[in-house]
């Protein structure tokens, strides 16, 4: 999965993935991501973020949710590792979208579980780059639209 | 309702975030990123990077700490607690690595209203601080403009969208 440097300090790509194998529609898999509460309080510590909906219930009942929400750029950044492992280098990444569309709650005990799918949606030879669009669903919804990761890779 | 006068407005760059090895690899830990690219020295240089690389998600936290700028400004007449996120762009012009100083300009695109609800949309154009040592990754898409006054060379543009419900939404 991860490229190794060589003893010339150059990086062998041969395990990441090449423009030229690529087709449109190609899968690059799909993985299922679980979010409690804790994950949550470490998420909006680590990102600065400390809006109370996402770690006191009655707080986010009074503003109208269901109960306390994923951050919508935890869901975001979560599924995002689809993309970089596949990819072989997070740096990779040079244009990443989404629209959130509804909510994920997080119940008390136990977890909330994302599934994201993701697919060969362009590909560019002049630019370098594919675009990968991700599916995101909680409970058969989906919780992100318009979910599209640009990736720069070797032709 | 979200301020009307606010569409346009453009704030002075910040004052640099120090982006430091720990946060990246605290920031990589939330949002269970494991690309040793994230968490080991080692791996980061043998894709070619000068250090431990940031998420692609990981300019949210310089980008909301700009945002507040505005968001928190009473004038703006923005109510946080009735604030939902609709959408959010990351683009990269090159990796964000341990080691940058980066400076934000953020400038607010955006401010409507439809009924109760408002949109207000900003965009924070993320820069490595000059004269820091983090101008050198790769040169973004057409280079630095020598004489323009914008603060250092561009690294990220965040461009973020807030619906606002209002009392009766």
């Amino acid at each position: 999965m991860t490229a190794q440097a060589d003893r010339t300090g150059t990086v062998d790509t041969g395990t990441r993935p090449r423009l030229a194998d690529l087709a449109v529609g190609d899968s690059i898999g799909t993985r299922t991501i679980e979010f409690d509460r804790p994950r949550l309080v470490r998420y909006a510590g680590a990102s600065g973020d400390f809006n109370r909906i996402h770690w006191d219930q009655d707080f986010a009942e009074r503003v109208g949710l269901p109960g306390v929400i994923a951050h919508g750029m935890l869901t975001m950044g979560s599924v995002a590792g689809l993309v970089t492992e596949w990819a072989g280098d997070p740096g990779a990444v040079v244009d990443y979208t989404t629209r959130f569309s509804r909510p994920v709650p997080v119940p008390a005990q136990g977890t909330a579980v994302v599934e994201v799918a993701g697919k060969i949606a362009t590909l560019d030879a002049e630019a370098g780059t594919a675009r990968v669009d991700l599916t995101v669903t909680f409970e058969g919804a989906r919780v992100l639209m318009k979910t599209q990761a640009v990736v720069r890779l070797a032709p | 309702m979200a301020n009307p006068d606010f569409q346009g407005r453009e704030y002075p760059a910040t004052v640099p975030y120090a982006v430091g090895r720990e946060k990246i690899r605290e920031f990589a830990e939330a949002v269970g990123a494991t690309d040793p690219a994230h968490h080991d020295l080692v791996a980061a240089r043998g894709l070619g990077y000068p250090d431990l690389v940031a998420p692609p998600t990981f300019a949210v936290v310089i980008a909301q700490r700009s945002e507040g700028q505005y968001v928190t400004d009473p004038a703006a007449g923005i109510d946080f607690s009735r604030v939902v996120h609709a959408d959010e762009r990351f683009t990269h012009h090159r990796p964000i690595v341990a080691g940058d100083e980066l400076v934000t300009v953020l400038h607010v695109d955006s401010v409507t209203s439809r009924g109760p609800l408002s949109m207000v949309t900003t965009r924070c154009e993320i820069f490595a601080a000059p004269g820091t040592g983090a101008e050198n990754g790769s040169p973004a898409p057409g280079g630095v403009d020598a004489g323009s006054d914008r603060p250092g060379t561009p690294v990220a543009t965040v461009t973020s969208t807030l619906a606002i419900r209002g009392e009766d939404a």
